[in-house]
């Protein structure tokens, strides 16, 4: 009953101080760097690191097994999203193939309080998450791209993920192991 | 027929517009820290010594300051700035710390030695739970991220500061204020 306390999960934080930083961090990258492709380039970059040691912690707490299908798939990253950032992108627009879909959100902690000025047109503000995209089903053998295709940030009315499957990555076993 | 001209090619719409959230959002902890830790490691690289990356990582903490400034007071404060240096300082342990890190901070403490100085203590911060400081990097303290923070907080509404932070008890943020500010306040409590 009593909000007296306000003590935050544990393993939770306030998420304006995770905006905020992030917010710095590309504020900082767009000082660093000419120009907004270098920007979204290194942002992709750093969503990559932190993909490939999120889903470690990702497949641990949710005890979750190997996919079916990339529909399986689909689900779990929107999971994902629920657990990490307390939001639940739609998901939508499958190709026919299958190997395609679209994460539509509506709100993202990323972006509050963010506007973007006129010639920051080139910035993919949120590009940290095709990186961690990337980087998170690359650890479990599948080897993903996706991109932005709408954008709350340059007046869209969502933000439109696009992710799309290319192959399954085969184990590399080292020479000799076999 | 469209024979509107435009001027931005966004339609503004702008943040001011939609009412302040409450700030009780969440994100998990793991996301923040594997943010931190890249922002950690992009400072890093881009400097040579202990004291750059400091200075680096203060910077950032800097800009978050100035935004939380605003956001605290317009939300808790009903747009009142504070004007007496220590109930500035009690917001920072209480309100602030509360909003951010769910609890207050562990310790206020007024330097015996040399009344421009405070100490705030907190003997587990949050940015350093995942951290283990390499023996090379001697006293690298990444909660200096923090003290940032609280500079640009300070420096804003007038409390022109110095912040560092310290391994001390835990993490110690040393705050150093400018004598004018001292003097100031002791004017504002003679009258």
């Amino acid at each position: 009953m009593s909000r007296q306390g306000t003590r935050l999960d544990a393993k939770k934080v306030n998420s304006e101080l995770f905006t905020l930083t992030y917010g710095a961090l590309v504020s900082q990258l767009m000082k660093d760097y000419d120009n907004a492709d270098d920007v979204n380039k290194q942002l992709e970059r750093m969503g990559y690191n932190i993909g490939i040691r999120l889903i470690e912690d990702y497949l641990a707490r949710t005890g979750t097994g190997r996919c079916y299908d990339f529909r399986d798939t689909a689900e779990k990253i929107q999971a994902g999203f629920r657990l990490y950032l307390g939001i639940s992108p739609v998901i939508t627009n499958w190709s026919s193939a299958g190997d395609e879909f679209s994460l539509q959100f509506e709100t993202n902690p990323l972006t509050e309080f963010v506007e973007l000025p006129d010639n920051c047109l080139g910035l993919k503000y949120m590009n940290v998450l095709t990186g961690v995209l990337r980087g998170a089903c690359e650890m479990v053998q599948m080897d993903v791209t996706s991109w932005f295709v709408q954008d709350q940030l340059k007046g869209d009315n969502v933000t439109e993920l696009r992710v799309k499957f290319i192959k399954r990555l085969e184990d590399a076993i080292p020479a000799g192991e076999d | 027929m469209n024979n509107t001209i435009t001027i931005s090619q966004i339609r503004p719409k702008s943040i001011l517009d939609k009412s302040l959230s409450k700030g009780r959002g969440e994100v998990s902890l793991s996301c923040f820290a594997l943010l931190f830790c890249e922002l950690v490691q992009y400072c890093q690289n881009r400097v040579y010594t202990v004291p750059e990356l400091q200075n680096k990582l203060a910077e950032m903490g800097q800009e978050v300051g100035v935004k939380l400034l605003d956001l605290y007071f317009v939300r808790e404060k009903n747009c009142k700035r504070e004007n007496k240096l220590l109930n500035m300082l009690l917001f920072i342990k209480t309100t602030l710390w509360k909003g951010l890190f769910g609890r207050e901070a562990d310790k206020l403490e007024h330097a015996n030695d040399d009344e421009r100085i405070y100490y705030l203590i907190e003997k587990e911060p949050l940015v350093n739970r995942y951290i283990s400081v390499p023996k090379d990097k001697g006293n690298l303290n990444c909660a200096v991220f923090i003290a940032g923070i609280i500079e640009s907080i300070l420096n804003c509404s007038g409390f022109t500061a110095k912040v560092t932070a310290h391994w001390h008890k835990g993490t110690t943020y040393m705050v150093q204020f400018e004598e004018s500010v001292i003097a100031r306040d002791k004017q504002m409590e003679e009258r």
